[in-house]
């Protein structure tokens, strides 16, 4: 792989990541992180529209007229959620019904929107499709971050499977019954993003106003 | 008539479409920053979701289902571009109409009319509308409560963050991390009101 195609591929995964950077699609990715495997799909779903989508409006940015480009991106990108969605109800019927109408708002999310107007309307159709799958793994790496410590925490659980034995059954765990509901999902992201930004320091935002040394300090100077 | 009233208030406060489902997050954050933009970006969503919701109710109703248009023709396969299509579409001509009529407040909404076309919390409703069955009448109080409730959740949060920019926040927190909690105390805040019973 050439270094300017893993480049596209890499750098949505921490460096330009659609969460916690750009802030697109935060949408549907709280709603479905009770557990992993909902996650798991619904990543699985999304990397495959953005990445299709990305591609195909790629192939026929040279004859979609200016003025009417969303409407064009928007059909193709429902369309393909359609094909998505149908498959689901095909082979995962309960899964599929516990996402409810997440999948249908895969249309109105906006790191697919985003590529395909940022990305897929200037590059070709090859680059488009990899940046489509970057940014649909960089999206997938948040979703399932966040619901391994929602599952693990709420219900003890991965993937179903028993990880701590909970108080109820027997065991030593008390779960977490918090960890279920949607606060949790706002604290779990504020609390990533913040570790992700002391990681990589130059990702954080200028503050609107400055406090003073001195007041942070609380000393009684007066200046 | 008591079962629409508790419908409006469940929709506005206990299963509010940004706090309990998160829908509509990314302009939800990205401008909540003044209450001003807040209050026309809320007013905006609210007049746009009343009006597709119970619209999207009919296409469905006489157009999609089983045998309403055709004997023996299903299309609700159909339903995600058609939903789309509706709002899109409702979006433009409630624009045109402002536009000729109400100038002040097309001015006042600007830019974030054609935004709303891809909000999740339009589509979100009208989805939610399809799976919870609901009828006419009940898809029209649904369409402006929801509303509603996602206008007060873009309000309080405007006020509380022009609040948290003369704080003092870790670095790493700055901005978007302490928006994050923010809405998360604000979420926890409204489960309290699960607990209304009607």
């Amino acid at each position: 792989m050439n270094p300017e195609t893993k480049k596209t591929l890499v750098e949505p995964l921490v460096d330009q990541n659609p969460i916690t950077l750009q802030i697109l699609g935060i949408c549907s990715a709280l709603a479905v992180t009770t557990s992993v495997k909902t996650a798991l799909l619904m990543s699985v779903a999304l990397t495959v529209v953005t990445a299709f989508s990305s591609a195909s409006i790629s192939s026929v940015r040279h004859h979609i007229p200016g003025s009417i480009r969303i409407i064009v991106q928007m059909t193709i990108i429902a369309s393909l959620v359609i094909v998505v969605d149908q498959l689901l109800k095909a082979f995962a019927y309960d899964t599929s019904k516990q996402l409810s109408v997440f999948v249908g708002l895969i249309i109105t999310n906006c790191i697919v929107m985003g590529r395909a107007e940022a990305y897929a309307m200037k590059n070709g159709v090859k680059d488009s499709f990899i940046d489509g799958l970057g940014n649909g793994m960089g999206y997938s790496l948040i979703l399932i971050i966040v619901a391994v410590f929602r599952e693990l925490l709420g219900a003890g659980s991965l993937l179903g499977y028993k990880i701590f034995p909970l108080t109820t059954d027997g065991g030593w765990y008390q779960s977490n019954g918090m960890m279920l509901l949607p606060p949790s999902a706002f604290f779990i992201i504020g609390l990533l993003i913040w570790a992700v930004r002391t990681w990589k320091p130059e990702q954080n935002e200028e503050p609107d106003f400055k406090i003073h040394e001195s007041h942070v300090h609380g000393s009684a100077e007066v200046h | 008539m008591e079962d629409l009233l508790s419908l409006a208030i469940k929709a506005i406060f206990v299963e509010n479409l940004a706090l309990a489902f998160f829908l509509g997050m990314c302009t939800f954050l990205a401008l909540s920053k003044k209450i001003e933009t807040a209050i026309g970006l809320g007013i905006a969503v609210a007049v746009v979701q009343a009006i597709t919701v119970p619209v999207n109710n009919l296409i469905l109703n006489y157009l999609l289902k089983e045998n309403a248009l055709l004997q023996g023709v299903d299309l609700t396969f159909l339903g995600l571009i058609s939903y789309i299509g509706v709002i899109a579409a409702m979006v433009q001509i409630l624009e045109m109409v402002l536009d000729k009529y109400l100038p002040s407040l097309y001015n006042a909404l600007g830019v974030f009319l054609p935004l709303i076309t891809v909000n999740c919390a339009i589509l979100g409703g009208s989805l939610f509308m399809v799976e919870r069955d609901y009828s006419f009448a009940e898809s029209a109080v649904y369409g402006i409560s929801s509303g509603l409730g996602w206008a007060l959740a873009i309000v309080a949060l405007a006020g509380v963050r022009e609040k948290l920019k003369y704080s003092d926040v870790p670095k790493g927190l700055q901005g978007l991390g302490i928006t994050f909690i923010t809405v998360g105390l604000m979420s926890m805040g409204f489960m309290a009101f699960s607990g209304i019973q009607l």
